[in-house]
């Protein structure tokens, strides 16, 4: 009876971790977009520059492929699928800025304010 | 020798003190009474000559800078390579002994020359070595209007130890000659017609600037242009050319370049890259951007002065109208033409452009502005957030930025008149923010304006000891550390390699950080007597932190606020 309770105990941990590794991590993420050095341009939340989920996933990662502007391609020995999945959950995550004209400061920056 | 500085009205010498110019330094604190020119003690010629730099492009005059014999101008020439390839006028002056058995000590041999100047001739205008005071008086005239004639530029003149220190029992025939400045050049009235007309009878005609403005006049000129064909301006940023709420002003420029059929560029030095797209990665690549038939007019003086050796005169561009003339001089000609040439038939359709501009203006500084929120609470902390912090509290002072952008205030400040900005580095070598800051804000002190410095930490640390020239001579500057913990841009050159070889960016930021110690700002600036704030991580911080250190700028003292930022 012991021996069968281990057993199953055994394997409640892998289905636990299994389940853990299904899916895109954005703890992973966050890791990575600085490991990788993507905050050089897009700042550590990737605000700086493009917004990187106004895009599908795929199409990200489509372009961090092929990229041949300022940015520099990503090739998948250094930046696996995986990779990016997981920024792109990270970057999905962030809670939303406040809205401009909460800030007092942005609000007086409209065209005509004081 | 002094007399003659004095008749050139030199305000300023900037220099670290030399016993090569030992006699005319005691000249000028004891026989001029430290005034006009004023002794401004620097800790190292590099910050004496970015000062200088900074001086000229805000003042619109030079000051005389002076270097220590072979070393000292060594130290500075970087400094000078910058002011010269950003066509900024200064009076250098260097000391030197000549003659050899008149070199006492056994450092004089290693502070003399045969030819002191050939070490910087490639990026000088002109120099001398005068071997008599009326000589000497000759030549500075002469360079002072070498430099003040477009292009302008730095200028050197050696002087001579025994000449500095020579007892004069009588001036005899000695004297000053007056100096004349040279009316700059109008560009050739033909080609001025040639590129009249085919702006006129454009469709989609586009004005590129760089270092087109020298003077308030200069931006009013290019308005005025700009408003007879109401045509986009892409601004390069090399000086203050155009109002940047202005609806004309028209930032990136990208699709107007590729959509436009006559391009004219002014006092642009990277033509080429303009109507190019070049891409520095994996596989250099560039991609022109003119469209087919599309016209291309130049305006300046750059084919006008070229050298062979450093090559900032960039790649060569080939023009349909090239009009070798000073902007300024010529744009009243060229806008007349321009009116003239507009035939009847076209100006419905021209000044309906204006709407076009007005829409895209409004959308493109709204974006901005609502880009601000989207990193108010970032940690590190945002710059644009610090940006409209910052601007909140000085919108309504007499103020004028001393450096580059920073957070998007090319954008959103009001940048509505000539000084409140003076352009970027020139040359790209670092070391040139703080102390062309100091220079500028000593120029914009008399007129009352509140000067603001944002400051890259990586150019900070080339010459450090500007902190302590800008307190101990109370230079009223509220400087705002961008403080990213790199040299950012290197880190990305670094990422590029890294992708181009695979071999994973993991190592990127060796040698690129400049972190593990983290480096104190405001610990360095109260170790130099000026007021330091920081450094602050938490953006809830900044205002307060600004609030203080605006005070204590108004108060006619500079101040320094650290802000641990974002990396752009």
């Amino acid at each position: 009876m012991r021996l069968y309770r281990i057993i199953l105990a055994g394997f409640a941990v892998l289905a636990l971790g299994a389940a853990a590794e299904v899916g895109p991590s954005a703890s992973k993420g966050k890791d990575t977009f600085h490991r990788v050095g993507c905050y050089e341009c897009h700042n550590y939340q990737g605000q700086g520059g493009p917004r990187l989920t106004a895009v599908s996933l795929d199409r990200l990662k489509s372009y961090v492929r092929n990229a041949n502007g300022n940015m520099p391609p990503y090739r998948p020995t250094v930046l696996s699928d995986e990779d990016i999945a997981d920024i792109y959950a990270y970057l999905s995550s962030l809670p939303k800025p406040p809205a401009p004209d909460s800030i007092v400061a942005v609000k007086n920056l409209k065209k005509g304010a004081p | 020798m002094v007399d003659v500085m004095k008749s050139l009205k030199l305000k300023y010498m900037f220099a670290n003190t030399a016993s090569a110019f030992r006699g005319l330094q005691e000249s000028v604190v004891n026989y001029a009474n430290n005034q006009d020119p004023e002794f401004i003690t620097c800790l190292h010629e590099e910050a004496a000559t970015a000062m200088a730099h900074g001086y000229a492009k805000a003042a619109n005059e030079p000051v005389m800078v002076g270097c220590h014999g072979t070393v000292g101008l060594q130290h500075a020439a970087m400094a000078i390579y910058n002011a010269w390839c950003d066509r900024a006028p200064i009076v250098l002056v260097a000391g030197n002994t000549l003659d050899g058995p008149s070199r006492v000590y056994g450092n004089q041999w290693n502070h003399s020359a045969q030819d002191p100047a050939a070490l910087v001739r490639d990026f000088t205008k002109w120099d001398d070595q005068p071997v008599s005071l009326q000589h000497f008086a000759e030549s500075m005239v002469r360079a002072y209007r070498v430099a003040m004639t477009p292009p302008m530029e730095p200028v050197l003149i050696i002087a001579d130890a025994e000449l500095q220190e020579m007892e004069l029992r009588d001036r005899g025939d000695l004297h000053i000659p007056k100096m004349s400045p040279i009316a700059p050049p109008q560009g050739d009235a033909g080609a001025v017609l040639e590129a009249a007309n085919l702006l006129a009878n454009a469709e989609h005609p586009v004005i590129v600037v760089d270092r087109a403005a020298r003077t308030p006049q200069g931006m009013a000129r290019i308005v005025a242009f700009a408003e007879a064909l109401n045509a986009p301006v892409v601004d390069v940023g090399g000086r203050m050319n155009f109002p940047n709420q202005h609806h004309l002003y028209q930032a990136g420029g990208r699709g107007l370049i590729d959509n436009a059929d006559v391009i004219i560029g002014l006092e642009v030095q990277n033509l080429y890259g303009t109507i190019t797209t070049d891409s520095d990665n994996v596989q250099h690549s560039e991609q022109r951007r003119l469209k087919a038939g599309a016209k291309l007019i130049s305006l300046g003086m750059a084919d006008l002065y070229i050298r062979s050796n450093y090559q900032d005169f960039e790649r060569y561009t080939p023009v349909d109208v090239a009009i070798t003339g000073d902007c300024e001089a010529t744009l009243p000609a060229l806008t007349e033409a321009v009116k003239l040439k507009i035939p009847a038939a076209r100006r419905d359709a021209i000044a309906g452009r204006a709407d076009t501009f007005r829409k895209s203006h409004a959308a493109n500084y709204e974006r901005a502005r609502a880009a601000i929120a989207d990193d108010w609470d970032a940690v590190p902390v945002s710059t644009a957030r610090v940006a409209a912090e910052l601007y909140e509290l000085i919108k309504n002072e007499d103020w004028a930025m001393v450096s580059g952008g920073y957070g998007g205030n090319r954008t959103l400040w009001n940048f509505d008149k000539h000084y409140r900005y003076i352009g970027l580095r020139g040359g790209g070598g670092v070391g040139y923010g703080m102390s062309a800051a100091v220079g500028a804000t000593m120029a914009h002190t008399p007129h009352g304006r509140f000067c603001v410095n944002f400051q890259p930490d990586g150019d900070m640390m080339f010459s450090p000891g500007i902190i302590w020239t800008a307190a101990h001579h109370k230079v009223p500057l509220l400087t705002i550390m961008h403080n990213n913990r790199a040299y950012h841009t290197e880190v990305m050159h670094i990422q590029k390699m890294c992708n181009r070889w695979n071999r994973g960016v993991d190592r990127a930021s060796i040698g690129c950080a400049i972190a593990n110690p983290n480096i104190d700002y405001a610990m360095m600036a109260r170790a130099m007597g000026m007021h330091g704030e920081g450094p602050i991580n938490d953006p809830k911080e900044v205002l307060p932190a600004l609030k203080r250190a605006v005070a204590t700028v108004k108060r006619g003292e500079p101040a320094l606020v650290d802000i641990v930022s974002q990396p752009r």
